[in-house]
């Protein structure tokens, strides 16, 4: 169970943190940093970088599914209530219609169904990101406050079975970080 | 500044043109939008600002008034008993559609230039949003029990009647303002980050801090990030549409002459995009120019903009003349006496003022000139939404103030409380706008950054060189210098 997992490696260090002056460096070292088999990392952009969840070997969000089955619930709940209103708890006879003039329920289960696909992608979206987390080790970098700017990081953290922490920074050094951190847990 | 003659290439790989000019980096990007929220409050914004939160003022007045007095206040009467009041809703969701097209239906069809405008008209549809659900909410008279229009379990065991388009309109529009909210934030999280990034004072990184929910431009939050970001574009399309057609069956599922009609639906529709566009351009000409903003927010922008509503507004007047044709051919008289007494009746002036707002003065967009002219644009967009309100006026009361019976026909003129209210809602919208320029990035830089050219992770490669100088030992015919900014 993914939600189940520790979210932080224990341990005196959270990792090694990378940066890159380009999109392009990045995109090339998150090739190489797959390639070697790393697992537990992460990189930083300020905006969504073409392709490059493929170059971090990322598998498809399930977010989709998620926003599926909220939508379905909503749509069918919506349908349900309006059944039971006009058929069964308080059935009206309007303009001579049927009880349950199910063509005329559509509109609110539509609208129904959006509005609880739309949570269901937010709040989709906040559970598998696992945000809010205000706190986070990264953010005790002082160059790491540069990654809604302009700065571009690759994170590999210590629990990671790879993880060395001289060798992993001499890896991205050779990958043409800029810049290469230790950081505390 | 002069743009160099590489800058004025189209993007050689993507096939895209030049949407940001000046050629910035990334920081600069940042710079634009962040520091003038950071820098202290300039005079002018005040300028703005007082006369908004008057007029919302007033409207706490007027509002006060009708709730004190009753609904009697305006100038309604049998039989016009609906006047402006649904026609300042119908006004004010239609502005707010602009938003969501720009946001959701741009973005499902790749239009790389909404990054400029979106989160700005974001704001402006959940600001004119608010003032529409105000209306409905106020006309009903009895504000206390306005909790009826929702299926609330209640002592007296009654239930709203689900098959009427009044309550789908009541959830159309309040799943719409949901969504719309839910669209926003989602896409300010980015920003908001950005903003505590750059945080000076504990207090700003609290506030932006406390709402970015340590957001840390993770590769792998970005992935559901954009997945959330698409699946609610694709949610928000047919919401859209769906709201503003849900508005039109509120007349068009009637019998009324005027009302009952099958063209409704895409008629508004159409209506609202053009109507939105033309509130968002009367915004963004003031913003860019007040912000320094006009090299992230370029001619360019305007140009599409201009061409939407030239288009859209082409529709209405095809939907005014296929309205006109309907009723004749229709054989029923009662639905062509209405269409006459729209253009030739009491109420005349107000069709022709419509007519001349929405579908002649448009024309003018015909012609690059005016679509690149900034006063051109600005005055046509207040005209365009002079124009848009008396078509929901003519709408509503022409086809209400003649009934069957002649003995019950009557004439509608509004009272100072009918004006006091939609001055109050625009006083209302004004200050969220202001608010919302101060306080937040009025453009999204974490979208803005992604279609300048080096954020492409290819960008620089040996095939882009390639293709870039095949392109420039080509005879200088296709690509199209941008517009102004020389």
């Amino acid at each position: 169970m993914p939600l189940l997992r520790p979210q932080l490696p224990t341990g005196p260090h959270y990792g090694i943190l990378a940066e890159f002056a380009t999109p392009a460096d990045l995109f090339h070292a998150c090739e190489r940093v797959r390639d070697a088999g790393f697992t537990r990392w992460d990189a930083h952009t300020p905006f969504p970088v073409h392709g490059l969840e493929k170059a971090m070997g990322l598998r498809r969000s399930l977010l989709p599914w998620i926003v599926l089955v909220a939508g379905l619930t909503g749509a069918a709940g919506g349908f349900a209530l309006q059944w039971w209103v006009h058929a069964s708890a308080y059935p009206l006879v309007i303009s001579g219609k049927p009880y349950f003039a199910w063509p005329a329920m559509i509109p609110i289960t539509f609208e129904l169904g959006v509005l609880f696909a739309a949570f269901g992608a937010v709040l989709g979206m906040f559970g598998l990101n696992r945000l809010p987390m205000h706190y986070h080790p990264l953010f005790k970098s002082k160059v790491f406050e540069r990654v809604t700017d302009d700065a571009f990081f690759i994170s590999i953290e210590s629990w990671d079975p790879r993880f060395d922490s001289s060798a992993t920074g001499k890896l991205l050094e050779s990958l043409g970080a800029r810049s290469v951190e230790l950081l505390e847990s | 500044m002069a743009q160099t003659e590489s800058e004025l290439l189209d993007n050689p790989v993507a096939g895209n043109p030049t949407l940001i000019l000046r050629s910035p980096d990334f920081h600069s990007i940042t710079e634009a939008v962040a520091e003038p929220i950071e820098r202290k409050t300039p005079i002018g914004w005040w300028f703005f600002f007082f006369p908004s939160l008057t007029l919302l003022g007033l409207l706490g007045v007027a509002v006060s008034w009708l709730f004190w007095e009753g609904i009697g206040v305006w100038g309604l009467n049998v039989p016009v008993g609906w006047a402006w009041d649904i026609t300042n809703f119908v006004f004010w969701i239609g502005i707010g559609h602009a938003g969501t097209l720009i946001s959701a239906i741009l973005f499902l069809f790749r239009q790389r230039w909404r990054t400029s405008i979106n989160r700005a008209a974001e704001a402006m549809t959940i600001f004119a949003v608010m003032c529409a659900l105000l209306f409905p909410g106020i006309h009903v008279g009895r504000v206390w029990v306005a909790y009826w229009m929702f299926p609330l379990p209640n002592q007296m065991g009654v239930w709203p009647n689900f098959r009427s388009p009044l309550l789908w309109d009541v959830f159309a529009v309040s799943v719409y303002g949901t969504v719309s909210i839910l669209f926003w934030y989602v896409g300010l999280i980015p920003d908001l980050a950005m903003m505590r990034d750059r945080a000076k004072t504990s207090a700003r990184k609290f506030a932006y801090g406390f709402f970015a929910l340590g957001w840390r431009g993770s590769v792998r939050q970005w992935h559901h990030y954009e997945s959330a970001y698409l699946v609610l574009a694709a949610l928000a399309t047919p919401l859209v549409l769906s709201v503003h057609s849900i508005v039109s069956m509120d007349f068009a599922v009637s019998l009324l002459p005027g009302w009952h009609t099958t063209i409704f639906p895409p008629y508004f529709v159409a209506g609202a995009i053009f109507s939105g566009f033309a509130m968002v351009l009367t915004l963004m000409v003031i913003c860019r120019t007040a912000f320094r903003l006009e090299h992230i927010v370029t001619l360019r922008h305007f140009d599409y903009m201009a061409k939407i509503m030239l288009v859209t507004g082409s529709m209405v007047g095809f939907a005014y003349a296929t309205e006109f044709f309907t009723a004749w051919y229709s054989g029923n008289p009662y639905e062509f006496f209405t269409f006459l007494n729209r253009a030739g009746g009491p109420y005349a002036w107000a069709y022709w003022i419509m007519v001349s707002c929405n579908v002649i003065s448009p024309q003018v967009f015909w012609f690059k000139k005016a679509r690149t002219s900034i006063p051109i644009l600005f005055v046509m967009s207040i005209i365009i939404n002079i124009g848009m309100w008396f078509e929901r006026f003519v709408i509503i009361v022409t086809s209400l103030h003649r009934d069957f019976l002649p003995s019950s026909w009557g004439y509608f003129t509004p009272t100072i409380w009918d004006i006091s209210c939609l001055l109050g809602s625009f006083g209302l919208f004004f200050t969220m706008f202001c608010l919302f320029v101060r306080f937040l990035p009025m453009v999204a830089t974490s979208e803005v950054k992604t279609v300048l050219p080096q954020a492409d992770p290819h960008h620089g490669s040996a095939p882009e060189r390639e293709i870039k100088e095949h392109r420039a030992a080509l005879p200088r015919h296709a690509p199209t210098p941008a517009p102004g900014e020389a």
